[in-house]
């Protein structure tokens, strides 16, 4: 038995977006034991439930996270809604799809980024980058924000969407389709990813279902588990697939994000075309009464929002359980046997998002 | 969009009524907790999309025994609470005894004396 | 062959020039719709106090006795919510941003409540 060294990884590190520590118990350059520490960015966003009424809150919930920040507020407002038993008219949740759409896409892109430079390939993350920035763009013309839209709220949307806007939309998703095939093409084939990804940190799928993991991370290991499958928001109404995928290791988890990409700019299409006219909201008057639990597939997996109402304007609990705390013990069973160097491609793999996971 | 059931059970049935639905193949969600008059754990199953959630409705005296020897990933969401809510929840597989947030005031959901 | 394989993208980059805006030389067009910050048409406000009551952030300070309209300007979120709710519909919303500073920002509008008339 070698001699055992302690290794403190992060808070700060320039592969992580966001800081975690992790203490790396290594045996001569082999992980044996991870332990976590989590906390550096709780901003105790539950507590202030108990300040700011509920139709204040849609604008704090939005603010949970930068990159998901579209569908926590989905969320909330749809856990909202059934407490209230309030119908969205059908216009309103095409749109909401159409957003909740993009906003899965620009997550992968920048996941995908960020892979590339874990492993030096910068040249890579750059291109990925440059088509985000379509997207965001694409964002900021029909919401008014690149990041954080303030667009989603109880009853409806508060903005609409003029056809030939939609029609831009569509023929600039046609337009980057190819060039993504050009720059995944590369991710699949290239021989450098595949030497530093295949085989590298591999999940059963009994392990992956024993740990809970959620998400790409788990349907990467044959766990078959979208949400979007049940039907919510008008999801019931697209037609579309889960995508699984058998091999558990790294480069299933990119492949699977890789198709996932493709998945969405082909909703995105149907919902163009099926989207009907009528009202964007419906006026809601009067305060929640009652509990709900509200599940919402995210970018990185299934988020649970647990909502208790009282009868007054303040909610009397809200619960955000998000994906990233349910994966963060399946990361700790991959580290387990890995070479140190391959430590920041694990953590990447996941889709790590601290702040979600802190609110 | 998929069922939701709520079910109430009391601490000591709390093993029992976990080892039936592992056995039948749900995965554990979320364990979440509220605090009105006293605490109120909510354990939620899924399998196929369906909800299940086993209520307790306790205070932070009782001791609550840890499902953590049959979802060994529990342990994050129940160090969670301890340390927030001031609950008792025992043998929980790798406990970190409140340190796993490290923030200055303790249990800051928990009750304070002369509360509403 | 995998040498060439980014071959049209890498082609396309070494004819196209710079994607990037060289700011702060030149601006980069904000659409219509862009969130930049909060404007009001001071003539039409009648002081209800609605939005300041609703600011999630508690920006803005209505006072009716001095017929002001105070806005703490890096303390707003630019999250809409006034303008929807004013019952007089004189808050809109800008589409510059405003330029970061230290300190504190507080613009302050008030409303002349002249009751002659000019000709006299």
């Amino acid at each position: 038995m070698g001699k055992r060294t302690v290794v403190p990884f992060g808070p700060q590190h320039p592969v992580l977006p966001e800081p975690i520590h992790l203490d790396l118990v290594l045996e001569d350059e082999v992980v044996v034991e991870a332990i976590p520490r989590i906390g550096y960015i709780h901003r105790g966003l539950e507590k202030l439930v108990e300040k700011k009424d509920f139709q204040q809150y849609t604008y704090v919930a939005e603010r949970i996270c930068g990159i998901c920040s579209f569908m926590h507020g989905m969320g909330y407002c749809m856990a909202i809604e059934e407490i209230m038993e309030v119908k969205v008219p059908e216009r309103a949740q095409y749109l909401r799809v159409i957003w909740a759409e993009l906003s899965r896409l620009h997550s992968h892109l920048l996941w995908l980024g960020l892979l590339a430079d874990a492993f030096g390939f910068e040249s890579l993350f750059m291109q990925s980058w440059k088509m985000r920035e379509q997207v965001l763009d694409i964002f900021e013309e029909t919401t008014g924000g690149r990041v954080i839209f303030s667009v989603c709220d109880i009853g409806g949307v508060r903005k609409d969407i003029s056809t030939e806007v939609l029609t831009k939309i569509d023929k600039t998703l046609a337009g980057m389709d190819k060039e993504l095939k050009e720059v995944t093409n590369v991710f699949i084939n290239d021989m450098s990813v595949k030497l530093r990804t295949k085989g590298v940190g591999v999940l059963t799928k009994q392990q992956a279902f024993d740990l809970g993991a959620v998400g790409p991370m788990g349907r990467a290991s044959g766990v078959e588990g979208d949400l979007r499958s049940t039907g919510y928001a008008v999801y019931g109404k697209l037609n579309f697939k889960p995508i699984v995928d058998e091999a558990g290791d790294s480069y299933a988890r990119t492949n699977v994000r890789i198709k996932e990409m493709f998945q969405s700019i082909d909703l995105i299409h149907q919902c163009i075309t099926l989207i009907p006219e009528g009202d964007i909201k419906v006026k809601v008057t009067g305060n929640p009464n009652g509990e709900h639990f509200m599940r919402v597939e995210q970018p990185r997996g299934e988020v649970v929002y647990y909502a208790k109402a009282n009868g007054s304007k303040n909610l009397d609990r809200l619960r955000v359980r998000t994906p990233t705390f349910a994966n963060i013990p399946a990361l700790l069973e991959t580290l387990k046997g890995c070479a140190l160097a391959d430590v920041p491609i694990l953590i990447l793999t996941i889709d790590p998002c601290i702040s979600c996971t802190e609110r | 969009m998929g069922q939701q059931i709520i079910q109430p059970v009391t601490p000591s049935d709390l093993l029992t009524e976990v080892i039936k639905l592992k056995d039948a193949g749900y995965r554990l969600v979320a364990i979440t907790c509220t605090n009105k008059e006293d605490l109120e754990l909510s354990y939620s199953f899924d399998k196929d999309y369906e909800l299940i959630n086993l209520r307790i409705n306790t205070d932070s005296k009782t001791e609550v025994p840890s499902i953590s020897e049959f979802y060994p990933y529990s342990f994050l969401y129940e160090n969670e609470i301890n340390e927030l809510f001031g609950s008792k929840i025992v043998k929980i597989n790798i406990d970190f005894k409140d340190t796993l947030y490290k923030i200055p005031v303790k249990t800051p959901f928990g009750k304070k004396e002369g509360d509403e | 062959m995998s040498i060439l394989r980014m071959s049209k993208t890498l082609f396309k980059n070494l004819f196209h020039g710079p994607y990037t805006v060289l700011y702060p030389m030149k601006q980069k067009e904000k659409f219509d719709r862009t969130r930049g910050k909060v404007k009001i048409t001071i003539e039409d406000c009648i002081f209800c106090g609605i939005c300041q009551r609703r600011c999630p952030t508690g920006a803005i300070q209505v006072d009716k006795s001095k017929t002001s309209w105070t806005i703490e300007r890096l303390q707003c979120i630019q999250c809409n919510y006034c303008n929807e709710v004013c019952p007089k519909k004189c808050l809109g919303m800008d589409n510059q941003y405003t330029a970061p500073s230290k300190g504190s920002v507080k613009d302050e509008y008030i409303k002349c409540m002249n009751t002659q008339s000019p000709n006299e």
